[in-house]
């Protein structure tokens, strides 16, 4: 209590008043931050949703400027620099989201007024007027609100050190969601530059519960970097932001929808329980119901209005749809008007939804702290419980929705570890920085080790890195003349030019979208060829859609977009034309689970959940059956073995296995095991794969093969096949080339919006495929080359997953011939035809769709 | 195919082979189009001219032609010629050597390309066939210019390749440039050339040449 007191002493009167007059009291966590920065020490806070974790953020900031205020003023203001004066900006906060930086402010202004405070708050987004960026630059709020790129953009502009000079304090919220991406990359940079211009600055960090609350606050404060001489001596202890863990309120309550219909074998449409979905909505006064792609989120909500005899407000959100759809949406939400939302991940991020009193979860949860972070959603007050219901779209989904629960019981995390930091983002930095003022490298190398990614970062992938911005860092040096950044006499780096300084603020950020198409809606045209031509343009405006999606498809085919069944008319440059479709059923897209793979943890608790009998008895008694025949008809994995199934079916031979590693490993998977059973001459043709399993199949007899020693499985297995296959595949591999696309896009070596042109040019003059293609024929081991092996670690190809994987099951490979297909077989089975199929040569199937149409032809 | 009864050999590497005349066309090189961009300060690989002219120089091996026709856009701009490394300016020679080689004029390099051999045409006729850069649907007419690729949603997945254009009476020739993207044989403009939608995409696969309806692609 004594530590308590104390701490509330900290308070002034004037906010201590404000709090009672609330009727709340400041709680234990508000106090500690406030504790933290008296002592001017960086903190951690980790704290649910719904703790006042924005007020303990701002808190210090808005103690700290008070008493300014009561200071005498001598308040210099100009705009000339180097002037030293009281005043300008002391607190930065970055959050992932414009729309929260927006949020928050507003919250803000609330205890301002109230305590009269005389702080001024303003936001900086891409929004902002360039008539109050440029004013802000000159006459700086107290608080600015503002993401990580326009942090970039006011760093490479040549007033960051006036700007900055004065800051106290920086907040950085939502930490957790920040970190995974290359946006927290980027924010690294920029914090480590801010280190520098206002060296006694603090940080706070607010986080939801992580894995490790340690490696992540080590974002928050300059790395020490070890003296380059002192061999043996390290640079001392680690550098590490304080931690402040807030009682984590009540404990959610989430349970598993217990169907009484029949559970699905495959697929994550979770059709079977639609009525028991919409009895949950109706039973609760405002549901979120999360789903893992548009797509899902489209087909769910489409099929709820279809059983919507109550004529509940249900809407749907998701970030492909109309800017102002999703504000209507939002809007309404916030006034209460709704009972339900279907949501993406779109709303995984913490705005503040009101009061919502259940989540409801359809399909796989994927991760543990994913969805206690989704979970936390329900109920923004702490001692009250959220309450959650898991829908488990098919039988794998059980498993893994009962280990999420045994996770969120036990409180345990999967957030993934800090990441290290990417070269290509380095690069957009090394070029903001060139942007701002000249620097020297040295000086620039140490800057940026202060960032916890980049820490580790050697001295010549930095040298490289520079290069690469100067003259692209080519081994044929034939681009001096076009450097874009160039060394002065002193040695010092600067912009050659200002267009390029132009052409870095349009293309600042590291969220490169995928090429995205705009949908319209226009009249149907009957027995329409899908060219181009007799197309009316113009048609109401539904949204955008992945491109990719878009390719797959037939002219004639339906899915379901915006809520309603369309029917893919054609294809416009950047529009694709739809007509409202008369179709109850779709052939919707399913691109499976998602962005997201299954976390390894929670894979892992599937596995022992599967290997340990007793567990069971907590499954549905449908999945039991399911376990119990698998048991007997073939094996259920034990907890590090894979099992490997092979058995005849419909004229061909097919092996599954079950490595549990999430669909982007098993896909690498697939690609890299057809390779080698062609070249044993297994003759394979194909592979599909789902979260679980992987099943490739081919004209050989694989058991025959296996038993007659011309397959060894651990030969098969070997994570040898991470060498010369994996190298060959990537030579070829789409997935390779969109994430090579990404590291181009964000290096700045290919600009998504050039000077001089107002709208981005979706017709890219030249394919980033085939730069692609030349740079890894003619230089393999160019900086931007190791980016996008980095990248594919773990990101499209999960090359990391796999590797861990397969020395995981080394000599621990069960294999099962069999004369049919088992029960755990079934699901990845049930993707084939729905699925895309992988692994065939460009040739065969060109020239079966030639084929095809000559048989056509012939009648 | 057959271009108003005249036998030609596409090749899957985008070349096309006149054997009775022993002539090879290729079309759209766009050498130096990384240098092209990098005058722009978009640093685009500078290893584009080498590895187009390595291709080139391999279907000059296998034919052994009398005669090249570079059919427009050899080269990405006026200048290029003139930033060409003097390693890729010594492979075009040795391609050219013993051989009658002709530049037509493109759109891109309107002018002849002055620091190097071979004669220059606006358009040149052989018996039946006529070849221009740009296509204007006169029959007999090869071309190049709209960089023709087809996209075949096959049982697995999409496909996206660049392809020879022909309804028999006329053809359009892929671009054979290392950096030269396409534009979909279902765009508009190739509709006006074959006045209908009736002619054949020549899709270059790996190995070997697809013939696919143009309806059929994307």
């Amino acid at each position: 209590m004594n530590a308590h007191d104390s701490a509330s002493d900290l308070l002034p009167d004037l906010f201590r008043r404000w709090f009672a007059a609330r009727g709340w009291s400041p709680r234990e966590h508000q106090l500690a931050l406030l504790a933290k920065a008296n002592a001017r020490r960086s903190a951690l806070l980790i704290a649910p949703t719904g703790a006042g974790k924005t007020l303990a953020g701002f808190l210090p900031t808005l103690v700290e400027l008070s008493e300014r205020a009561n200071a005498p003023k001598s308040k210099v203001k100009s705009t000339g620099r180097g002037v030293v004066r009281e005043g300008g900006l002391h607190t930065l906060y970055i959050s992932p989201l414009k729309a929260l930086a927006v949020d928050i402010a507003r919250n803000l202004e609330r205890p301002i007024a109230e305590m009269d405070l005389p702080i001024r708050v303003e936001t900086r987004t891409g929004d902002t007027p360039v008539s109050r960026r440029q004013r802000q630059r000159r006459d700086p709020p107290d608080i600015l609100l503002t993401t990580p790129e326009q942090l970039a953009l006011l760093i490479s502009s040549a007033d960051g050190p006036y700007l900055f000079g004065s800051l106290k304090r920086i907040v950085l919220d939502e930490l957790h969601a920040l970190v995974t991406s290359k946006r927290g990359d980027l924010l690294s940079l920029g914090l480590a530059r801010l280190f520098r211009l206002a060296p006694d600055v603090i940080a706070t960090g607010l986080s939801a519960t992580v894995a490790e609350p340690e490696s992540l606050s080590r974002f928050l404060v300059p790395q020490i970097i070890p003296p380059p001489s002192a061999s043996g001596a390290s640079g001392g202890e680690e550098a590490k932001a304080d931690i402040v863990i807030a009682s984590g309120g009540a404990p959610p309550i989430v349970e598993m929808l217990d169907t009484k219909e029949h559970l699905p074998w495959a697929g994550h449409s979770a059709r079977h329980a639609l009525n028991e979905i919409y009895d949950l909505i109706k039973r609760n006064k405002t549901s979120l119901v999360f789903v893992n792609t548009r797509s899902q989120a489209e087909m769910i909500f489409q099929d709820l209005w279809r059983i919507n005899e109550d004529s509940l407000a249900i809407a749907l959100h998701h970030g492909s749809l109309d800017v102002a759809q999703r504000r209507k949406v939002e809007d309404a939400m916030a006034a209460g008007k709704l009972r339900g939302v279907v949501c993406t991940s779109s709303l995984d991020l913490g705005i503040d939804w009101g009061d919502i009193d259940l989540v409801i979860n359809v399909g796989a949860p994927k991760g543990a702290s994913r969805m206690m972070q989704r979970i936390g959603r329900a109920n923004h007050r702490l001692d009250e419980p959220s309450r959650a219901v898991m829908i488990p779209a098919n039988r794998f989904e059980v498993l893994e929705c009962r280990a999420a629960i045994d996770a969120i019981a036990e409180n345990a995390q999967d957030t993934p570890p800090l990441r290290t930091g990417a070269l290509d983002v380095l690069a957009q930095h090394i070029m903001g920085c060139a942007c701002g003022e000249p620097f020297l490298s040295d000086d620039l190398y140490n800057e940026v080790r202060r960032a916890a990614p980049y820490a580790e970062l050697t001295r010549s992938d930095f040298d490289d890195t520079v290069d690469f911005v100067a003259t692209g860092g080519y081994a044929l040096k034939s681009y001096e003349r076009f450097a874009r950044i160039k060394q002065d006499k002193d040695g010092k780096w600067r912009v050659a030019n200002p267009r390029v300084r132009q052409s870095y603020r349009l293309n600042v950020g590291t969220i490169v979208e995928e090429q995205m198409l705009k949908v319209k809606l226009v009249r149907s045209r009957r027995g329409g060829s899908g060219s181009t031509g007799a197309i009316g343009r113009g048609g109401r405006m539904l949204g955008e859609i992945e491109e990719y999606f878009i390719e797959g498809l037939s002219v004639g085919d339906t899915f379901v977009f915006g809520g309603e069944v369309v029917r893919y008319e054609a294809l416009a440059e950047d529009q694709v034309y739809v007509s409202r479709a008369n179709d109850v059923d779709a052939k919707v897209p399913s691109y499976a689970g998602g962005k997201f793979p299954l976390s390894t943890y929670l894979a892992d608790r599937v596995r022992h959940l599967l290997a340990d009998k007793s567990a069971w008895r907590n499954l549905p008694e449908q999945v039991r059956d399911w376990l119990s025949l698998q048991t007997r008809i073939s094996r259920v994995p034990g907890p590090r073995e894979m099992v490997v199934e092979t058995f005849p079916r419909g004229g061909r031979h097919f092996l599954v296995c079950y490595p549990f590693e999430g669909r982007l490993a098993h896909q690498t998977l697939g690609m890299l095991l057809t390779r080698r059973l062609e070249r044993g001459r297994a003759r394979p043709l194909g592979f599909v794969a789902n979260e679980y399993a992987l099943a490739v199949w081919a004209v050989g007899d694989l058991s025959a093969m296996v038993r007659q020693g011309r397959i060894d499985l651990a030969a098969l297995f070997d994570p040898d096949m991470l060498g010369d296959d994996l190298e060959a595949w990537l030579a070829e591999s789409a997935l390779m080339k969109r994430t090579f696309r990404v590291c181009a896009i964000i290096s700045g070596l290919i600009p998504r919006r050039f000077v001089g042109e107002e709208k981005s040019r979706r017709q890219m003059l030249f394919s980033t495929d085939l730069v692609y293609d030349v740079l890894r024929k003619h230089q393999p081991d160019h900086v931007l080359l190791r980016a996008a092996r980095a990248d594919a670690a773990t990101g499209l190809l999960d090359l990391k997953r796999l590797g861990d994987m397969l020395t995981r099951i080394s000599g621990h490979i069960v294999h099962r011939a069999l004369d049919r297909v088992s029960p755990l077989a079934v699901p990845v089975m049930l993707e084939i035809g729905r699925e895309a199929v992988y692994g065939e040569a460009a040739d065969e199937l060109l020239a079966e769709a030639a084929a095809e149409l000559v048989k056509e032809a012939m009648g | 195919m057959t271009v108003v009864g005249v036998a030609l050999t596409a090749d899957v590497s985008g070349a096309l082979y006149w054997s009775e005349e022993r002539l090879l066309v290729v079309s759209d090189l766009h050498l130096e189009k990384g240098s092209s961009f990098a005058t722009r300060g978009i640093l685009l690989p500078p290893f584009d001219t080498a590895a187009t002219l390595a291709r080139l120089a391999a279907v000059v091996a296998q034919y052994d032609p009398r005669t090249v026709i570079a059919l427009g856009d050899s080269f990405h701009d006026r200048d290029a010629h003139e930033r060409l490394a003097e390693t890729d300016r010594d492979a075009i020679a040795a391609l050219q050597a013993g051989r009658d080689w002709i530049w037509i004029a493109g759109n891109h390099d309107p002018l002849p390309p002055k620091s190097l051999r071979g004669s220059v045409a606006e358009e040149i006729a052989i018996g039946a066939i006529s070849f221009r850069h740009e296509p204007t649907g006169a029959e007999g007419e090869i071309a190049g210019h709209l960089h023709p690729k087809a996209r075949v949603v096959t049982r697995a997945r999409a496909i996206d390749r660049r392809c020879f254009a022909s309804d028999d009476v006329r053809a359009v020739m892929p671009s054979f440039g290392a950096y030269t993207g396409g534009l979909s044989i279902r765009d508009r403009a190739f509709a006006k050339i074959f006045r209908s939608p009736d002619f054949t995409a020549h899709v270059l696969g790996d190995a070997s040449l697809h013939i696919i309806a143009a309806s059929r692609c994307y």
